[in-house]
């Protein structure tokens, strides 16, 4: 059975018609050559497919598309580029600080950390706690057990993690100062 | 060889050439590579471990709108026989491991093609199947050599006797588990068969690799088949060598005749088509006088192989290298199984390897109550055991000692059990590692100024992470005496010279000596004011030190761990390793070889195990929620530091390979520093919490 939605996809709305079993990944990677987001696993395990669905990061490969007409996507491409759609170059504080501390080897699991990094810090700011959080009902301060805690759901073979964890907890610092 | 490069860009840091691309996502992987209309792969797999196909039912499959055709052993195009059986897909009925290749559709959607793919019914006549490994068969066999091509046995001197004698021993046994590589991005063919030959996008190692591989396997001209490989999302060696879905994609490609076709694999698939790190039962035998020097060393291993294709394991040959006793024996032992096809897992051999004997000389610092340190350090060689050759440069003392200052080993109370933390008992623990320096002469690389004046660098090389992409370009410009800016690399493409698969820690080393000889043959031809066109090849040449000195990078890994006292969780708050590897090319992506490799070697001792049904013949934990590698969470303190090393005789730029030495040793670190916790000498990979609870 075929469907007809739009994505906004990186500021750009996009119309498609989908099989109802297609994956809001596939639907990106395949029909509409979106190819930010990776597939690691395809059932929710690695986090390579993850981007901002709505202004939270969730894994695309466990979302039907046809079950999300109308979502706004955010890839790591798109990721600080504004209202200008997706720029030449990586715009945003995170990406800088996986280039600057060498958060990534591979690269393959590096767009699906950088949209659960860039949701995570908007989690935390909105004073989400998580299993490591001392007292849940103070704001989490994000500190490096809470970022490997919280970022945990994006595996990465290569071994980034001490990079990674770097990398973000520079821009969580910088955001509060 | 004309002496070492005078670094300049080499030995800096600059951020990765490839990093902007990655990052954002922009980087295109072999299924990401822009192909018009292609259609999709779904293969079908034996659900038996051993046996026949006596039908195949195509016809539900066949019906179902959107399937372009599936392939059967019936109906598939023709394969050249008595290559490589692996690679030899539905040419016969025959099955050989369950997960085997039996078909596959090829259809309009990737939905389509899996459907239908579970919609092809299979017959088959069973035989009975044996998957069960174990070091008490009796049917081991001993293969005529261990990878690549190393002896299977060594034997000097009288082990029986020496350790009989000796004051101090330790005999034990050892086991690492069945292991899968991995890579975050599943194995991915794009397949292009049209009037100018067969083009191949794939996330490879090696695309001349490949290329060797798969061409006479198809009774094609290598000269018609083309490899691309811009960016790879690891391989840690699954990715080195040519699997069966590689040749599924070209067949399935001539079946579409000039329509492109994507076949990626899930990644329940890769636990049985891409090979996987055999289980090891390690047999270690240590002699020694009251001082703690080696008498005797023994390692006796036992692995499996398949027995469609045999793979060997060298496990046994780190032992012949890292310390000095009169009396040594290393033995290796197969049991062929009706199983996957096992092969290259990051530091195949040196991995497990450096499990059981390093283990074992710290049961030995034990047994002779010396620091673990200072034991490694009173065995020592002088010159390499096996050979007898000096070492081109060892600096095995030197990490040990640098890695106590920095990890503070000084500071530590030798009684095992003796420190308990809010209810975890804290240990320390180290172990030695080592990996081979290999070289491949005949890497070739071409320099060349485009028409707008910059120097272009071509080479087949692949970047798989590693760091390639920014390492070379740095060698060229240090070669060619340019800044960077000036280098423009071309990687990943078998139309660029001839290269190397990025594996054995050699990449830098083969792709690195080509440049330099290409850059300088160029230098000498055109002098300091080369133009425009000019252009120059060269290839590398045997190196001449190779036959007279022994060539190894070495390290020391130190690890802290916690158990907690009641439920057995292990976790590792640091590690810490120093390194003797050369010249380092880029610190930036150096230390992420490094702790990544220090990463996957906390993840193997503490999480990594594919659990086996024999009774079936599969991975029962076959994907990413069961089979489990360190999370963010696993990983906390991850230190890599080197030696200043120069070493004149390895090769131009003076460096030793650092892409898996970082995973040697550092789950027998976790192990020492485990029993050091606790009290418990766990003896078998990975320490689940379970083996601190007995
Ligand atoms: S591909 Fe979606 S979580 Fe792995
Ligand atoms: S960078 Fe390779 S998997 Fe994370």
């Amino acid at each position: 059975m075929d469907a007809d939605i739009t994505l906004t996809v990186d500021g750009e709305r996009r119309a498609l018609t989908v099989d109802t079993r297609v994956t809001l990944l596939d639907a990106l990677r395949d029909r509409l050559g979106v190819t930010s987001p990776k597939k690691g696993c395809d059932h929710g395990q690695c986090g390579t497919c993850t981007v901002l669905l709505d202004g939270r990061r969730a894994t695309t490969c466990l979302a039907f598309a046809v079950a999300h007409d109308g979502a706004e996507i955010t890839t790591s491409a798109g990721l600080g580029a504004g209202d200008g759609g997706v720029g030449a170059e990586p715009a945003h504080p995170l990406h800088r600080a996986f280039l600057e501390h060498d958060g990534f080897q591979c690269g393959y699991c590096t767009p699906g950390q950088i949209c659960s990094a860039a949701g995570m810090l908007a989690e935390a700011e909105a004073g989400w706690p998580s299993a490591v959080t001392p007292d849940v009902a103070e704001r989490p301060a994000l500190d490096e057990a809470e970022i490997r805690e919280r970022m945990s759901g994006n595996l990465c073979r290569c071994g980034a993690y001490p990079g990674i964890v770097a990398a973000i907890l520079g821009v969580a610092e910088g955001r509060r100062t | 060889m004309t002496g070492l490069l005078r670094p300049s860009a080499v030995g800096r840091s600059p951020v990765r050439v490839d990093g902007p691309a990655k990052v954002t996502g922009r980087a295109p992987y072999a299924y990401e590579q822009p192909v018009r209309e292609p259609a999709y792969v779904h293969p079908v797999q034996a659900t038996i471990a051993r046996g026949r196909v006596t039908a195949i039912h195509t016809g539900a499959a066949l019906a179902l709108d959107g399937v372009l055709t599936v392939l059967t052993p019936e109906n598939a195009p023709h394969l050249e026989r008595g290559i490589d059986p692996e690679l030899e897909i539905l040419q016969s009925p025959d099955v050989a491991f369950r997960g085997q290749l039996v078909g596959a559709v090829v259809a309009e959607t990737p939905e389509v093609a899996r459907q239908a793919a579970g919609l092809v019914r299979i017959e088959y006549e069973r035989a009975e199947h044996d998957c069960v490994f174990s070091a008490d068969r009796t049917d081991l066999y001993r293969p005529e050599v261990v990878n690549p091509s190393l002896p299977t046995d060594t034997s000097d001197g009288d082990v029986g006797t020496a350790l009989r004698d000796a004051e101090r021993t330790v005999v034990a046994t050892y086991t690492t588990a069945m292991t899968h590589n991995n890579p975050m991005e599943p194995h991915t063919t794009v397949a292009v068969w049209d009037d100018d030959g067969l083009t191949l996008y794939d996330s490879t190692q090696g695309v001349h690799a490949m290329r060797e591989s798969v061409a006479p396997v198809l009774g094609l001209d290598p000269g018609v088949v083309r490899v691309v490989a811009p960016y790879v999302g690891g391989g840690f060696g699954s990715k080195g060598t040519a699997h069966a879905h590689l040749v599924l994609a070209a067949l399935a490609a001539k079946r579409t005749a000039g329509r492109p076709v994507k076949l990626a694999l899930t990644r329940q698939q890769m636990f049985s088509l891409v090979g996987y790190r055999t289980p090891t039962v390690q047999r270690v035998g240590l002699g020694a006088d009251p001082d703690g020097r080696l008498t005797a060393l023994s390692v006796d291993v036992v692995e499996q192989t398949a027995r469609i294709k045999e793979f060997a394991e060298q496990t046994g040959v780190p032992a012949r290298k890292v310390y000095a006793a009169p009396n040594r024996r290393t033995t290796h032992r197969l049991a062929a199984l009706d199983v996957p096809v096992p092969s290259w897992m990051r530091a195949p051999g040196e991995c497990p390897g450096m499990f059981g004997p390093e283990v074992a000389m710290d049961e030995l610092a034990q047994a002779c109550d010396i620091d673990p340190v200072e034991l490694r350090i009173r065995n020592e060689p002088e010159t390499d055991p096996e050979t007898g050759l000096p070492f081109s440069s060892r600096d095995l003392v030197g990490c040990l000692r640098e890695g106590a200052d920095r990890f503070g080993w000084r500071r530590r109370d030798p009684r095992p059990r003796a420190r308990l933390e809010d209810g975890w008992w804290v240990g320390t623990g180290v172990a030695s590692s080592t990996y081979p320096v290999h070289a491949s002469p005949g890497t070739t690389a071409t320099v060349r100024i485009s028409p707008d004046g910059r120097y272009e660098v071509l080479i087949g090389a692949v970047d798989i992470g590693t760091g390639a992409w920014t390492a070379l370009t740095q060698i060229a410009a240090d070669a060619l005496g340019v800044p960077a800016e000036d280098v423009h690399l071309h990687i990943g493409d078998t139309d660029l010279p001839e290269a190397p698969v990025a594996g054995g820690s050699s990449g830098t080393t083969n792709w690195g000596s080509a440049i330099v000889a290409a850059a300088r043959s160029f230098r000498e031809k055109y002098g300091p004011d080369a133009g425009p066109g000019d252009e120059h090849t060269a290839s590398t040449a045997e190196n001449p030190f190779a036959q007279r000195y022994a060539m190894r990078a070495f390290g020391a890994q130190f690890a802290e761990v916690r158990v907690h006292a009641d439920t057995g969780e292990i976790r590792v708050p640091r590690l810490l390793g120093v390194f003797a590897a050369g010249r380092i090319v880029n610190p930036r992506t150096a230390r992420s070889q490094l702790t990544g490799g220090m990463t996957m070697g906390l993840s193997m001792a503490l999480h990594e195990e594919s659990v086996f049904d024999d009774r079936f013949g599969f991975v029962v934990n076959h994907d990413l929620a069961e089979y489990h590698i360190a999370t963010c969470a696993d990983v906390r303190s991850v230190e890599a530091y080197w030696r200043d090393e120069h070493d004149p005789y390895v090769n131009p730029m003076g460096t030793k390979g650092i892409g898996e030495i970082g995973i040697v040793g550092t789950a027998a670190a976790i192990a020492n520093a485990a029993h050091h916790a606790t009290g418990a000498r766990v003896r078998d990979l990975p320490m689940t919490p379970d083996k601190f609870c007995e």
